[in-house]
């Protein structure tokens, strides 16, 4: 396994870009850690294949240099890069037998046939293949088949990461659960570099140690889920990250607080303070999670109306209004929904100021 | 337009696509087709459709036997996986082509409705542009326009969603969900995800190896599923079911643990049973519920503002859901904590025989 590391990265697919826009990744220094969970996080078309290409050596990038381990191997072609990939769609051969697919990178490398053996038993037995093995792989289901996918990445004991290009997409939501805990238990086990693209949040969030997510061709932050969640760095990222996104409302500053539709905010003095330094068009940025509906008023807070309420089993999103400002609250099954009217509850830690889009804190 | 299906079969070779299909869809209603791959959702459409014929079984449109009468001859629109446009027309006349195939509309009248669909679905300013020039997103919504200009009797649409990006779902949803809601259209559509069958609304039907194992209202199958498969069809992340047997006032499980009987599991008679608890209800360590079951940690996931615990009681692995966010080393012995009038109970076959009271299941009680 291996530190991968971007420096002064940059790619476009045009042979005469006129600017950055023309970038499909905008110049980028990046770090993977040896052994690190990553997932890569944004929509289609943030550029985040072609990120992955250039790791494994699919792309040349325009400019900037790859190292794996120091080494700069920016010029080395796929195959001397010891990469593994997981694509969207199993690639096997449908009729071999799974021991023969997991066996064939193996046996592609000459490794002699009894290592081939205790390998491939290894990784069978971690991914609950272990009955399939004299099975053919043609009839078997779709996420038995993306199990051999994964296996087939796993079993080289050489390989300096292991790239997945969102592999668990065709695949039933319960089956997710079940690869997402092996592919989990797989990387505490082994230590293993991956790096895992995908534009679902749950299993960028669930999956990885760290998020990486990508915009336009930029990373926008990189950080735990748990720092994406409660301070995203950017309104993109609070908007991508959740279900509901981060509520975000335009508000002026003021000695204590902020102020929206002339509803005063309470924020922090540092904050404040940090926020007329940056500059620029403020907004307040909150989740659903951090905001309670309350039946009566307290502390001041704001009445709102209730809009809509959307039951969704366990929880419920209210749709309300601030002033003029629309914004969704999540409420516990347990809490009875105040009717037409309600007081709207900030949680102080979890209140944020943007400046013209970004943290300010 | 009412669609009516009669122990609607299909057969291909020796395999049941479909089995014994009853189901009524009123007017102008919104039915979520929900079930796993293969669980028969596009047989069913295609039927619906009139593109396939039944094997067995009968279509009725307005109590009018339809069974296989050809599509054309129907006013039926259909959106799929893949958005399906004419590559060579620009989005206009995309939108526009149901409209000059099939009636005799002036050419101020299509242009009205086409403009009217194009905004409903945000495509007002891209009318002039290729689909090669569009987002998937702008793709997919551009085969919703040409679904819904036709002002179709019956809409059905299939997985529709799949292909986007998980925040274009999320917004699409929002939208069709209200654009549903205004129409005497009759909808149609299939999905794998539970969460987007209780987002949508209307009635959920649950589809499994090509049967109806339960329709009505989303929430009252949600909070009442008839069956262990469709609790299962119906949860994410998957609900925990466990044997448990029920002595006197307790409940026991498989290692011997045991809780009190809930509240609404009174009227049980004892004996072997299968419990089954969503994650969302299922609390780690800290404070104690009425039932407790030692585990041991196997994985703990988190999501940024929740952890998804995955741990092992006696062979079964259970998940709890957490807000918040909360560390666990692998193997940790904890406890997990839930309230027994939360419990769904079903009989050794699987059938629902007791559920916790809740408002949306009411109606069906009473």
């Amino acid at each position: 396994m291996a530190r991968i590391e971007f420096k002064q990265l940059a790619h476009t697919y045009r042979a005469d870009p006129r600017g950055l826009e023309d970038y499909a990744l905008k110049p980028m220094n990046q770090v993977w850690r040896d052994g690190g969970a990553y997932a890569l996080l944004g929509p289609s078309g943030c550029g985040k294949t072609t990120l992955l290409n250039i790791i494994s050596g699919l792309l040349q990038p325009t400019a900037g240099r790859v190292y794996f381990d120091g080494v700069d191997v920016t010029e080395r072609p796929t195959a001397q890069r010891n990469i593994a990939q997981v694509f969207q769609f199993p690639v096997i051969y449908d009729t071999m037998t799974v021991f023969d697919n997991l066996a064939f990178p193996l046996r592609n490398r000459r490794v002699p046939e009894p290592e081939v053996k205790r390998t491939v038993e290894r990784v069978a037995e971690m991914l609950e293949l272990g009955a399939e093995l004299r099975r053919r792989a043609r009839g078997l289901s779709a996420d038995a088949k993306q199990k051999i996918s994964l296996g087939r990445g796993l079993v080289r004991s050489d390989v300096a990461a292991i790239l997945f290009d969102e592999p668990l997409t065709v695949i039933d939501p319960h089956l997710k659960w079940t690869l997402r805990r092996k592919l989990k238990q797989i990387h505490q086990s082994l230590g293993l570099t991956l790096i895992y693209v995908t534009h679902d949040q749950t299993e960028a969030l669930t999956f990885a140690d760290e998020v990486v997510v990508m915009h336009d061709g930029r990373v926008l932050q990189s950080g735990t889920p748990q720092e994406l969640f409660e301070a995203p760095a950017h309104k993109f990222v609070g908007h991508f990250v959740g279900s509901p996104g981060m509520n975000f409302l335009p508000c002026v500053l003021e000695a204590d607080g902020a102020r929206v539709d002339g509803v005063r905010i309470a924020l922090p003095p540092d904050v404040v303070a940090k926020g007329r330094r940056a500059g620029g068009r403020f907004e307040i940025g909150v989740r659903p999670e951090a905001l309670r509906l309350e039946a009566e008023p307290r502390n001041g807070a704001p009445r709102v109306r209730i809009e809509a309420l959307a039951e969704l089993g366990h929880y419920r999103i209210a749709a309300v209004r601030l002033g003029t400002h629309p914004l969704k609250v999540k409420l516990p099954e347990e809490q009875e929904p105040p009717r037409d009217a309600a007081y709207l509850c900030f949680t102080p830690a979890l209140t944020r100021l943007y400046a013209d889009g970004v943290l300010v804190g | 337009m009412q669609l009516t299906l009669e122990r609607v079969d299909l057969k291909v070779g020796v395999e049941t696509y479909l089995g014994e299909v009853d189901l009524v869809l009123e007017p102008g209603s919104l039915n979520v087709l929900l079930g796993p791959t293969l669980a028969g959702k596009t047989s069913l459409l295609r039927v619906m459709a009139g593109l396939d014929r039944p094997t067995g079984g009968r279509v009725l449109v307005d109590g009018r036997d339809v069974t296989g009468q050809s599509v054309r001859r129907r006013n039926v629109a259909m959106v799929y996986q893949q958005f399906v446009n004419y590559p060579s027309l620009t989005v206009y006349e995309n939108i526009a082509s149901p409209l000059r195939q099939a009636k005799r509309l002036s050419a101020a009248d299509i242009d009205r409705r086409v403009r009217a669909t194009a905004e409903m679905l945000r495509l007002d300013g891209l009318l002039d542009r290729l689909p090669a020039e569009l987002s998937g997103g702008q793709q997919q919504r551009t085969a919703i326009a040409r679904a819904l200009v036709k002002d179709a009797d019956l809409l059905l649409l299939d997985e529709p969603l799949v292909n986007l990006d998980y925040k274009l779902r999320e917004e699409l949803r929002e939208e069709l969900r209200q654009l549903f809601a205004g129409r005497r259209t009759t909808v149609v559509y299939a999905t794998t995800e539970p969460q987007e069958a209780l987002i949508l609304g209307g009635s959920t039907i649950v589809l499994d190896a090509g049967r109806v194992l339960q329709a009505g209202s989303a929430l009252a199958v949600y909070h009442g599923p008839c069956s262990v498969r469709v609790a299962e069809v119906f949860s994410d992340p998957p609900i925990n079911v466990m044997p448990i047997r029920i002595e006197g006032e307790l409940c026991r499980t498989p290692d011997g643990a045991a809780f009190p009987r809930g509240e609404h599991m009174r009227g049980l008679p004892g004996g072997e049973y299968r419990a089954a608890v969503r994650a969302e209800h299922v609390r780690v360590n800290g404070a104690a519920g009425r039932a407790a079951l030692g585990a041991i940690v196997e994985l703990a996931e988190l999501s940024g503002s929740e952890t998804f615990v995955h741990a092992r009681h006696a062979a079964l692995t259970l998940i709890a859901r957490q807000d918040g966010v909360h560390e666990y080393r692998l193997g940790e012995q904890v406890t997990l904590h839930f309230d027994p009038d939360r419990v769904l109970v079903f009989d050794t076959a699987g059938a629902l025989v007791a559920a916790p009271r809740h408002p949306a299941l009411e109606r069906r009680v009473a």
